[in-house]
């Protein structure tokens, strides 16, 4: 079995080898690591605790076994006529490649391809986050990663930055994209990632490293809306400094596979963590978020709610984690998950995990899995709302209380859109 | 308007109604009195359509339709409105975007356009002096954080805007207390007019001093034993339910 295994991880890292585009800015210790970790475990399937409804050695052998399909490029007008949103620096990131000439960077920041990145600061935050040998896909990504973005915010910044990913290739690809943000202290930024759809098949191991340092606060909102095809994996990585707030807000409305591991490790006293998190899933559509918040030191907060709508044959996880570290006392940590099945063959994998060290803590954790409350339902019919604008009605008011705590309206109108889109299909 | 003939249905095999018999017509207030498990809320819901209970037996008319054949949206929309006993608690769907939404479903049924957004909030205005019922309430999400008595308000609020042919007051009295009474009251006696009804389902007499039925009905045990002016009311609540018990419980051996 575990030969099989290696036998597929061989095959497939083959094929990103010959990809080349060896990642320059990665030191080669770490790269070293990276691959001998992936010789000793290999890539994970549904055996491995942590991807038991996620089996991307299966996805691998089975719809990537080439991955040699070709990127295209996009007139830069059409970028901007597509995907522009008003209100917002509009950043357009390509197949993971910044498209550095159309892109707008606010003042008091720097935007640029990740190996473009100064080396002083490559030095002090490049893999300081994600340990390259704790997980296979950050293996992967350390390895083999080629594109990317580096973001530096130095001071406040007026509004939000919107990030475009967008997908042109003819298919068949697997893409490693690895990106640094760094928020320096006292800084302010609201960050919107949007994932764009594309009807080509392709596969992104995505890994974002954010630094927020100290008094710094960062509102990141993920949009997820790749398309039935595209398979993502999403990491994100981040390291918290005194005072400072981290807040995200993960939205996944389409994609055959998504993954999130969302990780912010709270390392200095006073600072806050919220972490929100919506699905629409339908189809065969796999939606996996893998939440960790770690807290390290003492009078912190945290809070966490995820909401996912699951209908169709799809499968939903959550599997959300709260380290309370001895050192970390005075700990406020809440995490509430709660889902709704639309479907009877819809399943949702719930899976609370508090790990509390310290004895002066408040923790709370709770997770649902239920149908549209019938009650609900027969009330607003009887008041004459059909049994479809009923259930609608209802959906929209169990989502909208993680869309609402979006602050920016743009943003808040564009998930509201993407949402209604979702539940129509 | 309503006529109801030797009803019977049941819930999870126990049959609950056993024959009911009424007929109502426009212009008329119906109290249905009795005691707990008598039936009374069994027959409000099978009236507006809840599918938890089955009909096993006889019919319902309502001008004309067969109300059985009818999903419980679309009694609401010939006419037929249903003030709750326990009205439900929604989180995140606002009264405003609840009753916006009803009032157009019911107008798309009838084949009229949607509302005028400014005749809508008009009409939101006017119908909260009837219940005298506070704005910020209908701002917020349907009857969450609502005070018992703010909850029944907010029900015969909803009634004012919704202006049904058919209104059946489920226990509407339970929890609320004098001045809420009154004010509730007040608001359904405004209501009234020719061409409408209403059937007032109610354990105690009180509610009858300030809205004044035209008919009482006694229902125990399933069906309807007695019937009789507003005068019947003043009567059970003197002497109480027990000697209509032993009357039909030996009746029944």
């Amino acid at each position: 079995m575990i030969t099989d295994k290696l036998t597929a991880t061989h095959n497939f890292l083959e094929e990103l080898a010959k990809l080349a585009g060896k990642a320059a800015f990665m030191p080669a210790s770490e790269i070293g690591l990276a691959l001998q970790y992936l010789e000793e475990k290999g890539i994970p399937n549904n055996k491995h605790e942590d991807y038991k409804y996620c089996n991307i050695e299966a996805i691998l052998r089975k719809e990537f076994k080439t991955i040699t399909g070709k990127e295209i490029a996009l007139a830069t007008g059409d970028l901007k006529k597509n995907y522009f949103i008003k209100d917002a620096y509009n950043v357009y990131v390509v197949n993971g490649k910044l498209i550095a000439e159309i892109s707008e960077v606010p003042a008091n920041a720097a935007l640029l391809a990740i190996d473009k990145t100064p080396a002083d600061i490559l030095k002090k935050h490049l893999a300081q986050y994600a340990q390259t040998n704790s997980d296979a896909l950050i293996a992967v990504n350390v390895a083999y990663a080629d594109r990317g973005i580096f973001l530096h915010v130095s001071k406040l910044v007026d509004k939000p930055i919107a990030i475009h990913h967008v997908n042109s290739s003819d298919g068949n690809l697997f893409f490693n994209v690895r990106n640094l943000f760094v928020i320096e202290k006292n800084a302010e930024v609201e960050l919107t990632e949007i994932y764009h759809s594309s009807n080509q098949k392709y596969f992104t191991n995505n890994l974002t490293e954010i630094f927020v340092g100290e008094g710094a606060h960062v509102n990141h909102a993920v949009i997820q809306n790749t398309g039935v095809a595209n398979y993502l994996v999403n990491t994100t990585k981040t390291h918290q400094h005194k005072q400072s707030t981290y807040t995200n807000s993960c939205f996944t409305f389409s994609g055959a596979l998504v993954r999130n591991n969302l990780n912010t490790a709270i390392a200095a006293e006073f600072a806050e963590a919220h972490l929100f998190g919506l699905f629409v899933t339908k189809g065969n559509q796999l939606v996996d978020n893998h939440t960790l918040v770690d807290h390290l030191k003492p009078n912190c907060q945290s809070n966490e709610l995820y909401k996912g709508i699951v209908g169709g044959k799809s499968t939903a996880v959550f599997n959300g984690q709260i380290f309370v570290e001895k050192d970390a006392q005075k700990t406020n940590a809440y995490q509430s998950s709660k889902n709704i099945l639309i479907s009877d063959d819809a399943t949702v994998n719930a899976k609370p995990e508090l790990e509390i060290y310290a004895n002066d803590v408040k923790c709370s954790h709770g997770t649902s899995t239920g149908k549209v409350d019938e009650n609900a339902l027969f009330y607003l019919k009887a008041r004459g709302i059909g049994e479809e604008s009923a259930r609608k009605l209802l959906l929209q008011a169990f989502a909208h209380e993680v869309i609402d705590q979006l602050k920016n309206e743009t943003i808040k109108e564009k998930v509201g859109e993407l949402f209604e889109q979702a539940l129509q299909d | 308007m309503l006529s109801i003939k030797n009803l019977k249905a049941e819930i999870n095999g126990k049959e609950i109604l056993k024959g009911i018999n009424l007929e109502v017509k426009a212009g008329e207030v119906h109290a249905i009195m009795g005691p707990n498990g008598s039936g009374k809320s069994t027959l409000s819901a099978v009236l507006a359509g809840r599918e938890d209970y089955d009909v096993t037996g006889g019919s319902i008319t309502f001008n004309g339709k067969n109300l059985l054949e009818l999903a419980a949206e679309d009694r609401a929309r010939e006419g037929i409105f249903l003030a709750f006993q326990y009205p439900v608690e929604i989180p995140g769907v606002s009264n405003i975007n609840f009753l916006r939404t009803a009032i157009n479903e019911i107008r798309k049924y009838k084949g009229l356009p949607d509302m005028e957004a400014k005749d809508f909030l008009a009409l939101i205005k006017e119908k909260q002096k009837v219940v005298e019922l506070d704005a910020k309430l209908t701002g917020r999400s349907v009857n969450e954080g609502f005070s018992g008595g703010e909850k029944k308000r907010n029900e015969i609020f909803q009634m004012a805007v919704l202006e049904p042919k058919l209104a059946i007051l489920d226990e509407t009295d339970s929890g609320l207390d004098i001045d809420a009474l009154r004010i509730v009251a007040n608001g359904v006696n405004k209501l009234k007019n020719k061409d409408n009804a209403t059937i007032v389902i109610t354990h105690y007499q009180r509610l009858l001093d300030y809205i004044v039925p035209d008919f009482v009905h006694i229902l125990y045990n399933g069906k309807i034993v007695k019937s009789g002016g507003k005068e019947l009311a003043l009567e059970m609540e003197e002497k109480g339910y027990d000697e209509i018990k032993k009357q039909y419980d030996t009746a029944t051996v």
